[in-house]
């Protein structure tokens, strides 16, 4: 029999479920777990300076490794801390395991100093949630928030574990094993038959690719299909980098901000075939505008998610990468010129227009820039807000898990700690991370655990001293009333990086900024790379929040 | 702009249906359930809960509008860890009926 403490189980429990890196905070009701992980010989913790980094950290880590990734908060404050990033996990399905330490059990329900129900305040956000009773229990409750949060579609687990469960000593015989993924449900060879003749005898058929093709790890599939049956494929924010965004059947990202033509083809569609993706109002607009002529057949692993938006002809049910494969040997290779050649020309008259693309000082010049100076095998992370989207449109995309960014929540601040936690994950690959001034603000405290980490993370600033997307949508939609929007002081963030330590340069003083990016992305180690950008120039084309896709503004 | 204004919730007029939820039994399952249907804006007419004969489950028994994003919560209840099997029965399932007298 072996003799341990609640706490000492977790950390032995992580240690053989295979964890390596804990991003977190210690506080009062943690700290038995962390004098237990101190003596860890395997876990490299890193030390946040906002849980709310720490959860974007892990999130981060998750993203690039496509495997649970932990977060440790205290109770109270550390705990309510993490809720934004354990509701961006939940709305972008990324396997994350949060662990947070509660005030004694005896003294739940009492008030006492730091308690908050985390576990009632997180039902809504997680995919489910723990309160554990006993030590005896950490033995269940541990390996089945791994299971949980990577089986079907992944998602955040929380674990709430009060600091007398933690002292808690038990005796164990052996460990359990460690978690793995539930089994996939099972093909549906009826549903894929139908599929494959739908797809077979369709005249303009489009491919849309969301993000559960990503984590399915079946981008290679999806290329496969759309070039064997000549589909023309969109992909969401969230899918971006599984078909190369160069490839020829690329028709670039739907929805909002899509290129015109991207929205003009899927208005002529005579069928769908969504992939891992749910129909969500960013990129269908107004649902039922959203391909008026095409039949739909959607292939999810979530069954909720069939049906939900858009009655479909045919609903799969399935791990996208299994029913891919097993829908590739019954389609046609079909070379649609006709289509095709339809898609090119509406490419050739509506094509994203990127001014300034030359000027590595502009907006859409910078991201090509920064793009000119690495390969497929660096990472982007963004923040939220017309950085995202302008990186989103012009970035050349080409592998999956090169591109990580906050979709559904859309949360500012998730750039820079995602970035740490992609480095993190893959200490060999440049990260950088695209933000603005509005979002690098919101956890700019991160600043401080990038030079503690000295990994080789690039923050790329593009500064209009504004809440660019708030900025635009007052001067588009509220008749130009600009309110609390643009910021009246502007921050010094060539000193700021100087104060953490960070090494920083500014395109904006270089007389030759392409050399200058060049030059600080290729040097090892954190770097800030500032660039000012006009404040007048707005993401186009837009959709107006609510209206069909077709009816878009400016580009 | 055009802007988004969310359909009102229409539940009234749509036939009723009672549904039998088969959970595990422990603190915590109650406030899942409840906090699905609130947070997708679904009322709850009635809700009934009892520990089952061997107390490790509990059976939950829900009246609830049949209006059409029933199916969708039925899915999404399925998703719940803690739900282990969800059955529809039509408004004359007797459970709610021989209850009414403690409501009047």
């Amino acid at each position: 029999m072996m003799q341990m403490t609640g706490a000492e189980l977790i950390v032995r429990l992580l240690e053989r479920q295979g964890v390596r890196t804990i991003a977190g905070i210690p506080g009062g009701a943690i700290l038995p777990l962390y004098d237990a992980l101190s003596s860890s010989e395997c876990i490299h913790h890193v030390l946040a300076r906002h849980e709310q980094g720490a959860g974007f950290m892990a999130q981060g880590m998750a993203r690039v490794s496509g495997r649970p990734e932990v977060c440790f908060a205290s109770s109270g404050p550390g705990a309510t801390n993490l809720v934004t990033a354990i509701a961006d996990a939940a709305l972008d399905s990324i396997p994350l395991v949060a662990i947070t330490g509660q005030v004694p059990l005896s003294m739940i329900g009492t008030d006492a100093f730091q308690e908050v129900d985390i576990y009632g305040v997180t039902v809504p956000i997680t995919k489910h949630n723990f309160l554990v009773r006993s030590a005896e229990e950490l033995l269940e409750v541990i390996p089945a928030a791994f299971r949980i949060a990577m089986s079907g579609r992944p998602g955040p687990v929380l674990v709430d574990v009060p600091k007398d469960v933690q002292n808690q000593k038990i005796s164990i015989a052996d460990f359990p094993p460690p978690a793995v993924a539930d089994p996939l449900p099972a093909l549906d060879l009826d549903a894929i038959e139908t599929a494959a003749r739908m797809i077979n005898e369709a005249e303009q058929p489009v491919l849309y690719l969301g993000g559960g093709v990503i984590h399915s790890g079946a981008a290679q599939a999806a290329v496969t299909l759309a070039e064997q049956a000549g589909l023309p494929t969109t992909m969401t924010l969230m899918a971006l980098g599984a078909m190369p965004m160069d490839h020829p059947l690329s028709i670039g990202m739907l929805g909002m901000h899509a290129a015109r033509y991207t929205n003009y083809v899927l208005e002529e569609a005579d069928l769908l075939i969504c992939v891992g993706a749910r129909f969500d109002d960013r990129a269908i607009g107004k649902a039922a505008q959203f391909c008026p002529n095409a039949k739909i057949i959607h292939i999810d692993l979530d069954p909720s998610e069939l049906n939900k938006i858009k009655t479909v002809h045919v609903a799969i049910n399935g791990d996208v990468s299994a029913v891919l494969e097993a829908l590739l040997p019954r389609v046609k290779v079909m070379l649609r010129k006709r289509w095709l050649s339809h898609v090119q020309s509406q490419k050739t008259r509506f094509p994203l227009q990127m001014e300034g693309s030359e000027d590595p000082r502009s907006h859409y010049g910078l991201v090509h820039a920064v793009a000119a100076a690495l390969d497929d095998d660096a990472i982007i992370t963004t923040d939220v807000g017309q950085h995202q989207m302008w990186v989103a449109q012009a970035y050349p995309f080409r592998r999956a898990r090169q591109w990580l960014t906050s979709g559904g929540l859309g949360t500012m601040g998730f750039g820079m700690p995602a970035a740490i936690g992609a480095a993190l994950a893959a200490p060999e690959r440049t990260v950088v991370c695209f933000s603005g001034d509005g979002s690098l603000m919101m956890n700019i405290q991160e600043f401080a655990t990038l030079a503690e980490e000295g990994l080789n993370v690039k923050i790329v600033l593009m500064n209009n001293n504004s809440l660019g997307l708030v900025y635009q949508q007052q001067n588009l939609f509220y008749g130009k009333r600009v309110f609390a929007s643009k910021y009246r002081g502007s921050p010094d963030f060539m000193k700021i990086a100087e104060g953490f330590g960070i090494a920083a340069v500014d395109l904006d003083a270089a007389e030759n900024p392409r050399a200058m990016l060049a030059q600080a992305l290729a040097t090892p180690g954190p770097c800030l790379i500032h660039a000012s950008i006009d404040r007048a120039h707005f993401v186009y084309p837009m959709v107006p929040p609510g209206a069909a896709n077709t009816e878009m503004i400016g580009g | 702009m055009i802007e988004q204004v969310a359909e009102p919730l229409q539940q009234t007029g749509f036939s009723k249906v009672v549904l039998e939820l088969h959970v595990n039994n422990h603190p915590g399952v109650m406030s899942h359930i409840c906090n699905l249907f609130a947070r997708r804006a679904f009322n709850v007419e009635g809700i009934l809960c009892m520990p089952m004969a061997d107390q490790s489950r509990s059976r939950i028994w829900l009246l609830v509008f049949e209006d059409q994003r029933l199916e969708q919560m039925v899915l999404q209840l399925e998703k719940l860890v803690d739900v282990l099997a969800v059955r529809r029965h039509g408004a004359e399932h007797e459970v709610f009926e021989r209850l009414e007298r403690f409501f009047h």
